[in-house]
């Protein structure tokens, strides 16, 4: 089972939580800065397993995590996950963001938490592993987002206009900024 | 209106969607506060508005907030309220937003249970997908329950995506709600072989997290599971499956030894190195689970510990990783093929990844011998010098300390070599492990009795040299070693070279810079070293040297005095005091060594941790008897429940108040004395007998021959290396004498057997150093072994060990949402229900022959749909009529949903008639037992007892006869069983829901072609705490036949006392429909209310169900004859009560008494008493030994006590209620229940 799947920027700010268990608000905060301060310390080069973590778990559960670029993703799981399966499974992950976002990057989860986790329902499903493949999974985001998109979205055409009006008296937005070997770039003003 | 939607889009304008809302946080970034508080108030007034749009856009704006740690519980409501929007793209929003913040104390969530399921049977599979996802995360006990069969049936959907999330899913139900696991688990199983590989790895998946929990259950499945593993190419799945066997094998070593070849040959076959790791794993457990039966693999020892030295040799530091943990399992079982990797582990040590170090580490742990330990440890401590100030250093340290001390320090062999390292530990500056260094230093004095003397003087140079450790108080935990020396000198202080010089180093004005507890330690040892400094200089007359001792003590103790530690002053004053004292009567030439040395008499011994737990209760004990009786004016109040009970006779005589003469005190305390010695809590001179080491002789004493090759003292502080040197010189010397020895062929037969008990390492040939005795820690005498301490109650996993592998009984269906008679007042279902039973019975009455066609269409349809799976969602309506009438009466039970979990509240689960009717015949034979009620199997059942029946079905029965002479082919089978399941549920020990399905032998007659069964089972009567006359009695129809059944009407022929509800209008007589049909195999629920007049007595109800059969080409009225038993149980609603409330309860004297014996039951307690709980609705109010009290209310009020009391394969109840008879009748009951068993 994984208990909890969180994804952070280097700095720890969280983009994405999703708790298999129920822990209070102040309480998730408190592990996302538990676990930030764990995985955050070590190097790039050393193993991407890490016991311990106090407040989640206990001694069956471990922290699976792999950095990417700004991005941390952990999964935390118990002993009746393969290890090096679960670091396979981030990775189906986020190629898979990748695919949906074309060339994904930090903004687009900060700005689309919520298409994230459309995503991530179709990975994991309550704390089990729903699908591998990851041509099963883009197919069916594709089709809900489709779905979403006969219906008229959630925001319409005056919606749209609105927020780029207001976008202009806004201080710059960061444009194209490259940040090691990945490329951040505008998020789209569309949202659909 | 329009004006209202025109300003409603305009409004939406100005609204922040999901992307503004995080641009403005981003913005914000010095006042983030202030303005998500500004952003709320926006959301709050979003929610307030009609437009479902604007609150799916505050609702997902939510989510984020969440996430940023906002509690957002109090849009629970809104939330719910998008979940329901029609729109996908608002249904997704609320789905995602309960998902993240509702769980099982979010009070709304009842309002959804119609919500999801309507979602769960939507045309549209997202929605279905959506409900499915967002379910998994919140799931309830009472959500699992109501939904559990919708979910079952979405199991079988056509679409591969709702199947594996419904199958996922079922995990979260059955932790919920365990019931549900045995019925579902068929299908689940079916699941493993779905074409979809999705599916399978989803079924896996399940299987796989029930079967780690509890893998006994699922040992059935390992053929199905080898299968899969030898066909699969899913690397996923092979996962699951395999560390599903290593769950498994150590349960069946049958299983593993077939396990190890296809295991192998992935190992050797396969390029995923996760898969690869797996399979090394399983093999691992395997051979831990045959270690103990065969020792011939050594075969596939080799390949793995081979593969994993690959790993650990990787350069991928998660190979590493993952192949030092894997190695640590074969380390336990095979600790002698790990050991030859050494070299590669301790060259882990230096890895610069600590996760690897850790491993590795853990890994020594198990690799010490005798042989290596020394070298071992010396590698470590040189770890120790380089990670200087890390928490590395810690873990360091505290390894160096398990390694050494593992299973009662078993593989040292030289004590003074281990006080040496634990004094070189000591010079770790800013180490947190003080405590443990001390704590092991006190342990080896005190177990080791050899080493004392090198310990004291060891611990005696710790404290001149104190100063060395206390360099920084504050935060230096090291300092902690002192106490442990302090009191090392103190207790063992006959052991000191030189009692002064210590005494002085321990009265050092800087001593009180210590912490307290250590100060105080010091001041308590002062005066044990003060007592043999005395002793020593005993008989010296006018001792000069004894005198400055005292002086000594006098002018240092009013520092100590003076200390702010409580501990510290109250023991310096009193010490202060004493030396005084003693000091006059030394001036006075009176002898004092002698009393002085008796003040610290006696030793102290070990006590193991669990020791109090384990003290069992002595004999006559009881800790909640009266000392003294209470006084007379609060008697009424305090006393005690049980006394009540007219056949408690009074345990404790009142003698204790009498005088007791001078000789019954003597007699006392030498019985005391007596039971003092028995004692281990005692202080006693004699050590405990138990021992580790096989001491020669049954004398504990130390025998201290110390190895003269040792130097007894080491100038200085100890080096530990000295002793590895001489150490292994020692050994060299042994093996050379055991040369000589061998030469001398004196071995013979004590070495032979030596040989064959220790391995070719020969451990055992390493002598100690010392002739060691370890005291064990205490126990008491007669202290149970077992260790059931470590087992967690509160394991949700524990609900779900349940046997699969026996027969579903058909009680156990999962509640299926029907409708109730009593719900018929509601004008929404009234409709429904009668929309569908007129539709049948138009089809009954007059079109027999349209319906056969109708029916061969539908017939057809299945087939087609069987081939067929993507056919138009209406279609598959029509061809799954049962499905269709379920959603559809879902949508309209959707309207009430408060009031129906109302009545759920106190629905009690019970068992109380099954029936089955059986009845071996031709066709006209069958024709005449149909009709008749199946006498044979209820020959008393007189037949003129249905006079208000008899014109209807006689009626039935013609038209049948008439069919059945048409069609004489045709022949049927019925089945007729009366079981009266309450009564006999009792005798099944393992029954989850009570209930067992008997089966009665079938006649066997080869002659039937087609067999007819259908089943009624009345699985659950429903008392109702708010109507106090009602009884709802649920009633699962099951078809066993291979035809479909229809227009089923259910009539209970009623007595003065208890009659089935009927809607208004309807004759007493009528029938009422059953509101479904019945395809082949298919079983339904429904509900059906009797008021009840009294219900003090048991009763037996009859009845008849009416039904077509319609097969391909016929179509036949059918009946089936049935009873209802309401036992007096049933209408018992299991009621929590407080012991205080109970007490009162039966002080008030209303109650009357009566009382059960029953012999010869021999279970436990707790066993019967769960039994009483589950069969007949108790619950336990209080509990004291082989005695209980418990307690139920009847649904019209009724108390009911019961005292449970057994002894010796006795139990005797004694029961008190309100109404004698109700009384009577349930004990008459629970005696049935038990004699059956």
């Amino acid at each position: 089972m994984i208990k909890a799947i969180l994804i952070f920027n280097n700095h720890g700010k969280p983009r994405l939580i999703r708790f298999y268990q129920y822990f209070a608000e102040d309480m998730q905060q408190q592990i996302i800065r538990e676990t930030f301060h764990l995985v955050s310390k070590r190097d790039d080069n050393v193993c991407n397993f890490l016991e311990g973590g106090s407040l989640i778990g206990g001694s069956d559960y471990k922290l699976i995590y792999r950095h990417y670029a700004t991005l941390y993703f952990v999964f935390c799981v118990d002993s009746s996950e393969s290890e090096l399966g679960i670091l396979d499974l981030i990775q189906v992950f986020v190629e898979t963001l990748d695919k949906c976002f074309e060339n994904v990057c930090e903004l687009d989860l900060i700005f689309h938490m919520d298409k994230v986790h459309y995503i991530l329902q179709e990975v994991v499903m309550g704390g089990m592993v729903l699908e591998t493949n990851m041509n099963e999974i883009v197919a069916q985001v594709e089709l809900q987002n489709r779905m979403e998109k006969s219906e008229g979205g959630l925001s319409t055409a005056p919606a749209r206009a609105v927020s780029a009006v207001k976008n202009m008296n806004l201080p710059e937005i960061p444009r194209n900024i490259n940040i090691g070997d990945i490329n951040i770039k505008v998020p789209s003003l569309s949202p659909f | 209106m329009a004006l209202k939607i025109v300003k409603g889009s305009i409004d939406r304008m100005f609204d922040k969607n999901l992307q503004d809302l995080v641009r403005g946080i981003r913005n914000h970034k010095d006042d983030e506060a202030k303005y998500i508080s500004t952003c709320i108030d926006e959301i709050k007034q979003e929610l307030k508005q009609d437009n479902i749009a604007v609150k799916a856009n505050a609702v997902c704006k939510l989510t984020y907030l969440q996430m940023l740690g906002y509690d957002v519980s109090w849009a629970a409501f809104n939330i719910v309220e998008v979940m329901s929007s029609s729109k996908f793209t608002y249904k997704r929003i609320g789905y995602l937003a309960a998902s993240q913040c509702f769980h099982e104390g979010t009070d709304v969530i009842m309002l959804t249970t119609n919500q999801i399921r309507k979602d769960l049977s939507s045309p549209n599979q997202y929605d279905t997908g959506v409900a499915l996802t967002g379910l998994s995360c919140f799931v309830t006990p009472d959500l699992a329950r109501d939904l559990a069969n919708d979910i079952m049936t979405l199991m079988s959907h056509t679409k591969p995506y709702i199947r594996k999330k419904a199958v996922l899913i079922m995990y979260k139900v059955f932790l919920k709600y365990p019931e549900s696991l045995r019925p579902a688990f068929p299908r689940l199983k079916e699941k493993l072989e779905d074409p979809d590989p999705g599916v399978q790895s989803a079924a896996v998946n399940v299987i796989c997290e029930l079967a780690r929990r509890n893998p006994k259950n699922y040992l059935s499945l390992a053929p199905l599971f080898f299968k899969l593993m030898t066909s699969s190419t899913n690397n996923w799945v092979l996962i699951k499956i395999i560390k599903l066997f290593g769950a498994l094998t150590p349960l069946e070593p049958r299983l593993g030894k077939k396990l190890i070849e296809p295991l192998t040959n992935l190992i050797h076959s396969t390029s995923a190195m996760s898969l690869l790791y797996e399979c090394v794993n399983t093999v691992i457990a395997v051979l831990i689970s045959l270690s103990s039966g065969m020792p011939n693999h050594s075969a596939s020892i080799q390949l793995c510990v081979q593969k994993l030295r690959i790993l650990i040799e990787d350069s991928d530091q998660n190979l590493k990783y993952l192949g030092l943990l894997a190695m640590s399992k074969i380390l336990k079982t095979h600790p002698k093929s790990v050991q030859s990797h050494k070299d590669l582990i301790l060259q882990c040590l230096d890895d610069k990844d600590e996760s690897i170090r850790l491993r590795a580490l853990d890994l020594l742990y198990g690799m010490v011998s005798k042989k290596n330990l020394m070298e071992i440890v010396k590698k470590l401590m040189l770890h120790v010098d380089k990670a200087e100030g890390t928490t590395y250093r810690d873990e360091l340290l505290t390894k160096i300390i398990d390694i050494c001390s593992q299973s009662n320090f078993q593989y040292i062999t030289n004590f003074e070599w281990y006080i040496s390292i634990l004094v070189e530990l000591t010079r770790l500056e800013g180490t947190r492990h003080g405590h443990l260094i001390a704590s092991q230093m006190l342990d080896v004095a005190i177990r080791v009795k050899a080493i004392r003397g090198f310990a004291v003087a060891q611990m005696a140079t710790l404290l001149d040299n104190a100063h060395l450790l206390t360099g920084n108080t504050q935060r230096n935990g090291i300092c902690e070693v002192l106490y442990a020396a302090a009191w090392i000198c103190g207790e063992f202080s006959e052991h000191l070279e030189d009692p002064m010089q210590t005494l002085e180093a321990m009265l050092r004005p800087k001593v009180a810079t210590l912490p307290g507890h250590i100060q105080a330690v010091y001041v308590q040892n002062a005066a044990k070293l003060f007592a043999t400094v005395l002793r020593k200089h005993d008989g010296e007359t006018e001792s000069q040297a004894a005198q400055e001792t005292s002086q000594l003590l006098i002018d240092r103790l009013p520092l100590f005095v003076q200390s702010a530690n409580l501990e510290v002053q109250e023991r310096a004053s009193c010490i202060l005091q004493l030396v005084k004292y003693i000091q006059k009567l030394q001036q006075k030439n009176v002898e004092v060594a002698e009393e002085v040395t008796a003040l610290f008499a006696g030793e102290l011994n070990p006590v193991a941790p669990k020791a109090q737990k384990k003290v069992p209760i002595p004999e006559g004990l009881d800790l909640d008897a009266w000392i003294n009786e209470p006084p007379s004016e609060s008697e009424s109040e305090d006393e005690k429940p049980k006394a009540v009970f007219a056949k408690e006779e009074p345990k404790h005589s009142r003698s204790r108040h009498t005088e007791v003469d001078e000789k019954e005190l003597a007699r006392r305390r030498e019985v005391r004395k007596q039971e003092q010695a028995n004692n281990p809590f005692y202080i006693k001179a004699s050590p405990s007998s138990q021992k580790v080491y096989d001491a020669p002789g049954v004398e504990h004493i130390p025998v201290v021959q110390i190895d003269l090759s040792v130097p007894l003292k080491v100038p200085g502080m100890p080096m530990s290396d000295q002793y590895l040197k001489l150490e292994v010189e020692r050994r060299q010397k042994e093996k050379a004498e055991r040369k000589k020895k061998e030469k001398k062929k004196k071995r013979e037969k004590r070495g032979k057997e030596r040989k064959a008990d220790s391995g070719p390492e020969s451990e055992e040939d390493i002598t100690p150093a010392h002739q060691v005795d370890i005291v064990t820690e205490e126990m008491p005498e007669n202290a149970l072994p077992s260790d059931d301490d470590d087992k967690d109650p509160n394991d949700p996993h524990k609900a779900l060990d349940i046997d699969l592998d026996k027969p579903l009984a058909d009680s156990e269906k999962l509640p299926v949402r029907t409708h109730r008679p009593e719900a018929l007042k509601s004008p929404a279902e009234d409709r429904d229900s009668e929309s569908v039973p007129q539709e049948t019975k138009k089809k009954s009455g007059k079109e027999k022959k349209k319906d056969k066609e109708k029916d061969r269409k539908r017939s057809k349809e299945e087939k087609k749909k069987k081939k067929k799976h993507k056919e138009v969602e209406e279609e598959l309506l029509e061809s799954q009529p049962e499905e269709a009438v379920q959603s559809e009466e879902t949508k309209e039970a959707a309207a009430p949903p408060t009031s129906t979990s109302a009545e759920q509240e106190v629905c009690v689960l019970m068992c109380v008639c099954l029936q089955e009717v059986t009845a071996p015949s031709s066709a006209a034979a069958a024709v005449d037992t149909s009709s008749a009620a199946a006498p044979e199997s209820e020959p008393d059942e007189p037949k003129d007892t249905e006079p208000e029946d008899t014109k209807s079905s006689k009626h039935k029965k013609k038209k049948q006869k008439k069919e059945k002479e048409e069609k004489e082919k045709k022949k049927k089978k019925r089945h007729h069983h009366h079981h009266q399941h309450h009564s006999d549920a009792g005798g099944e020990d393992s029954v989850q829901n009570g209930t067992v399905e008997e089966e009665e032998p079938l006649p066997v007659s080869q002659s039937h072609s087609v067999s007819l069964k259908q089943e009624v089972k009345v699985y659950d009567i429903q008392g109702n705490h708010q109507d106090e006359s009602k009884v709802v009695v649920s009633v699962i129809f099951e078809n066993k036949s291979d035809s479909f059944l229809k227009s089923m009407e259910f009539n209970v022929l009623d007595s003065l006392n208890s009659k089935l509800q009927r809607p208004e209008g309807a004759g007493a007589h009528d029938s009422l429909t059953v509101p479904f049909q019945l395809p082949p195999g298919v079983s339904n629920e429904a509900r059906f209310v009797f008021s009840v007049q009294s219900i003090i007595m048991p009763q037996k109800l009859k009845g008849t169900l009416t039904f077509i059969v319609k097969s391909d080409e016929s179509s036949t009225h059918e009946k089936l004859d049935f009873k209802l038993h309401f036992t007096c149980t049933s209408y018992l609603i299991t009621t929590p009560c407080y012991s205080d409330a109970y007490a009162k309860l039966l002080e008030s004297g209303d109650l009357k008494g009566s009382s059960l014996r029953l012999e010869g039951i021999n279970m436990p307690f707790h066993h019967l008493l769960a039994r009483i709980c589950f069969h007949h609705h108790f619950s336990v109010v209080e509990r004291i030994d082989s005695c209980a009290s418990m307690y139920s209310r009847s649904i019209q009020g009724h108390h009911v006590c019961l005292l449970v009391k057994t002894s010796d394969q006795t139990v005797s109840i004694d029961a008190k209620c309100d109404e004698p008879s109700l009384l009577g009748n349930v004990l008459d009951e629970i005696k049935q229940t038990f004699s059956k068993c």
